[in-house]
């Protein structure tokens, strides 16, 4: 048809699509939750939080120092040998499905307000985080009263206080993941977010409230690294950390001849392994999904490309293609695809690292996208001719930042992948069965995706081996961190 | 097929364009249906799990104010407005037609359609009625919508559409030919029917709803594009399942492939179920977003579709005034 329709347009391009900050219901300041009750730091200490889009503050947020964190402990072992260890199964799975029936009522505030203390698109916190913290808490409320039947032996019992330290890549997320299988075993919680990302674990404690779970059986306490090392200093049961490996290994030292347990989800190096005969379009939407998803900052992220030589010079050719495509920006814009970076530390980490990785010789490609003047923004970048050598290859960026490498047999690609000192996550892309199974039979990683990366189900165990951290949370095998066994 | 570029291993390159046509691009000429057996078989699958997973990230895009205004009209001028009844009569396609010429008659400048769809023997009605406009006559013929006739009559049908007056010719593939591995007959029978068409453009029906798979839908594609489509199509709108977005989605990759180790052009319709404004942009993100912004245009991407004009028109209507129009002030067909 030659004649060419006044209407056509050159392309589709999107207006901003905004999802209103309003519906965050941000509030001025924020108190820790202990004892279920919101109240000030013992010291008054307060420190604020930032939106990373904008580098504005979101609101003030107490610090809790170590009277406080002696107080929530206190509470939480005073709910511990008054109310929770006497409820039955269903008595906490009934608080359990309320807290993710709440969750889910309040889904769009919990997004909103996630999107914006953290820096990731609102399609990722409303698609993702906030539907699968929800998940989390109905898969444990059905575990409850089903103890006896969890694989431990007749009438397993927790632990008693637990310890958790989470990250600011998922903060609800996180926090689901840590609360919902201890409460479920019979444990009373103090959980300490990430100091960049308090808000939401402060709404999930109003949910508490809403809920009517007994005072002191989860306690929050928000601040920084000092919290958290006096949280692990406390006289505690079981601690479980989500973060760097070398906070972890810091912890491990710490708990060395204490009866405390510990599980620990620390960083990973993931290899996501491209054969000849992969579906080519959905590999491209897999490596994307691999490195680019909450802008990198994902423990389990694909951040080694390990393609097939006889295939790499058209998908990388595809995946640049896709990589300019990916819509940098506004995280309340239901059309980012990608946000902001965290926070001005973990921007300047991403920096020193790709700066390394072009003077080790690396060749870099990064998305011409346009990046907004304030806010910490780190544009898509891919690597190629990476070395195993290069610190690209070897530590992890904890950014939107890929490295390439190459293979040309199975076995090569079996001994780059886990030449490693990590081993959280791996993809494997065939259509062939018997290879992926052969290749993820010889991984040594916690979890291996095939055709597919970065799916979470709270069915599903997942967690590392060596310096990935050790313990599994999500499945049947999550229970078992929280129950002495 | 696929070449092979001696360039090293880097993502940076010079200031080429995604769609740009590799350097030697042409179509490759298929001699034998053992040559096209294995051609098919060396296209990269599709991960059915990873197709439907990357259609569903693509439908939460939210068109909003310019770019919603925009679309609408757009996807407006790629209808293909189609009436394919037993019922249907010549006072109906006339009908049909004033609609598509100016499908809102209170806002002149609405679009009108791409195209009026209808059964052969009433090419005739619908390009007296389009005479003196823009739109194009579009025809089904071979059979439609079984294509379970001998080849002789299958031609026959074309020949008639065309001589009828038809712009545009919508054939199916023999659905039973391809999925008992004659490729060679189905890719006769599209060559057979391009040459029929003459200066006619030919829309190839894949009926993604019978092929199921989309390793098939992906397959089908291609010898379709191979034997000469100017088009490929969905569905007959018939079956059970009829255009679906995954299936759309694999169908604009197997187009902007071909178009980059070919150099040659050529245009998706969707048709059947496509009702809704909020569908048909999701499409349109679909195409953008795979395809890429050459394919916006009704030279390359159509819907087979009837009642989506209204919705659209009303839509339309809402976008200007910030209000819902009664459903009555569009044209009932």
């Amino acid at each position: 048809m030659e004649e060419r329709p006044a209407s056509t347009l050159s392309a589709l391009e999107y207006d901003p699509a905004p999802e209103s900050a309003a519906v965050a219901r941000l509030r001025e300041s924020y108190g820790l939750f202990i004892g279920g009750a919101f109240v000030e730091a013992a010291d008054g200490a307060t420190f604020e939080t930032l939106n990373p889009a904008t580098e504005e503050p979101l609101a003030r947020v107490a610090r809790a120092g170590e009277a406080d964190v002696v107080t929530a402990v206190a509470a939480a072992r005073r709910a511990y040998d008054k109310v929770w260890r006497k409820t039955t199964g269903a008595q906490r799975s009934k608080y359990l499905f309320r807290i993710a029936r709440l969750i889910q009522e309040r889904s769009r505030e919990l997004a909103v307000l996630e999107s914006l203390d953290n820096g990731k698109p609102i399609r990722e916190s409303r698609d993702i985080d906030v539907p699968l913290a929800a998940a989390h808490f109905f898969y444990y409320a059905g575990w409850a009263d089903k103890l006896d039947h969890a694989g431990f032996g007749p009438d397993p019992r927790p632990l008693g206080v637990a310890g958790q330290i989470i990250p600011w890549n998922f903060p609800l997320l996180m926090a689901a993941w840590k609360l919902a299988p201890a409460l479920a075993a019979g444990n009373t919680c103090v959980l300490k977010p990430a100091e960049t990302t308090p808000l939401s674990a402060l709404v999930l404690a109003e949910i508490l409230q809403q809920a009517e779970l007994p005072d002191g059986v989860v306690n929050i306490v928000t601040g920084d690294g000092s919290t958290g090392a006096a949280l692990v200093a406390s006289a505690l049961d079981k601690v479980a950390f989500t973060g760097s490996t070398e906070v972890g290994k810091v912890i491990q030292r710490r708990l060395a001849g204490r009866p405390t347990r510990l599980t620990l989800e620390l960083g990973g190096k993931g290899a996501n392994i491209v054969f000849d005969d992969a579906p080519i379009d959905e590999v491209v939407e897999g490596i994307v999904d691999g490195i680019f998803f909450n802008q990198g900052h994902v423990c389990c992220a694909g951040s080694r490309l390990l393609v097939q030589e006889s295939v790499a010079e058209e998908v990388l050719r595809r995946l640049r293609r896709r990589v300019d495509q990916l819509r940098v920006g506004d995280p309340l814009d239901k059309n980012t695809d990608v946000g902001a970076i965290n926070s001005a530390a973990q921007l300047e980490k991403i920096r020193e690292l790709t700066a390394w990785g072009e003077r080790e010789g690396a060749t870099r490609y990064t998305s011409p996208c346009a990046l907004p003047e304030r806010g910490y923004w780190f544009a898509p970048t891919v690597f190629t001719d990476v070395a195993q050598t290069h610190r690209i290859a070897r530590e992890e960026v904890f950014g939107p930042v890929l490295s390439v490498l190459t293979f040309r047999t199975p076995d090569e690609a079996v001994a780059k992948a886990n030449n490693t000192t990590y081993g959280l996550a791996c993809g494997v892309w065939s259509e062939k069965g018997s290879r992926t199974l052969w290749v993820a039979e010889r991984l040594r990683a916690g979890v291996v995706w095939a055709n597919t990366y970065n799916r979470f189900d709270p069915a599903s165990p997942f967690g590392g081996v060596r310096e990935s951290g050790f313990g599994r949370e999500g499945g049947r095998h999550g229970l078992e961190a929280y129950l002495d066994v | 097929m696929v070449e092979v570029s001696p360039a090293p291993l880097r993502l940076v390159v010079d200031d080429e364009r995604a769609l740009r046509p590799r350097p030697g691009a042409s179509v490759p000429v298929v001699e034998s249906e053992a040559q096209l057996r294995s051609l098919l078989r060396g296209l990269a699958g599709v991960d059915a799990v990873g197709a439907e997973a990357r259609a569903a990230k693509l439908a939460t895009r939210s068109l909003k104010r310019e770019t919603k205004r925009a679309a609408i009209d757009l996807a407006l001028s790629m209808v293909d407005l189609t009436t394919l009844e037993g019922a249907d009569t010549p006072g109906r396609v006339a009908s049909l037609c004033a609609k598509a010429r100016r499908p809102d008659p209170e806002e002149p400048d609405a679009p009108a359609v791409a195209a009026v769809c209808v059964y052969p023997d009433l090419v005739a009605t619908a390009r007296a009625h389009l005479a003196g406009s823009d739109v194009r006559v579009a025809s089904v013929a071979t059979a439609f919508p079984s294509g379970r006739a001998s080849r002789a009559v299958k031609l026959l049908d074309v020949a008639d559409a065309v001589a009828a007056g038809a712009d545009e010719v919508d054939m199916v593939i023999d659905r039973g030919a391809f999925l008992s591995g004659r490729l060679g007959e189905v890719f006769d029978e599209v060559v057979a029917v391009r040459q029929a068409c003459g200066p006619a453009h030919l829309k190839v029906i894949l009926e993604v709803g019978e092929l199921v798979t989309y390793d098939n839908v992906r397959r089908a594609s291609w010898l379709a594009m191979l034997a000469g489509a100017d088009f490929i199509k969905t569905s007959t709108g018939k079956v059970a399942v009829n255009a679906t977005l995954p299936a759309t989605l694999v169908m604009l990759e197997a187009v902007r492939d071909f178009a980059e180790s070919t150099g040659r052009l050529v245009g998706v319709k969707a048709a059947g179920g496509i009702r809704t404004t909020k569908e048909a942009l999701r499409y349109l993100v679909v195409v953008n977003e795979t395809a890429g912004s050459a394919w916006l245009d009704p030279a390359l991407f159509r819907f087979g579709a009837s009642s989506l004009v209204n919705d659209l028109l009303l839509q339309r209507r809402k976008q200007r005034s910030g209000a819902y129009a009664r459903p009555d002030r569009v044209s009932v067909d």
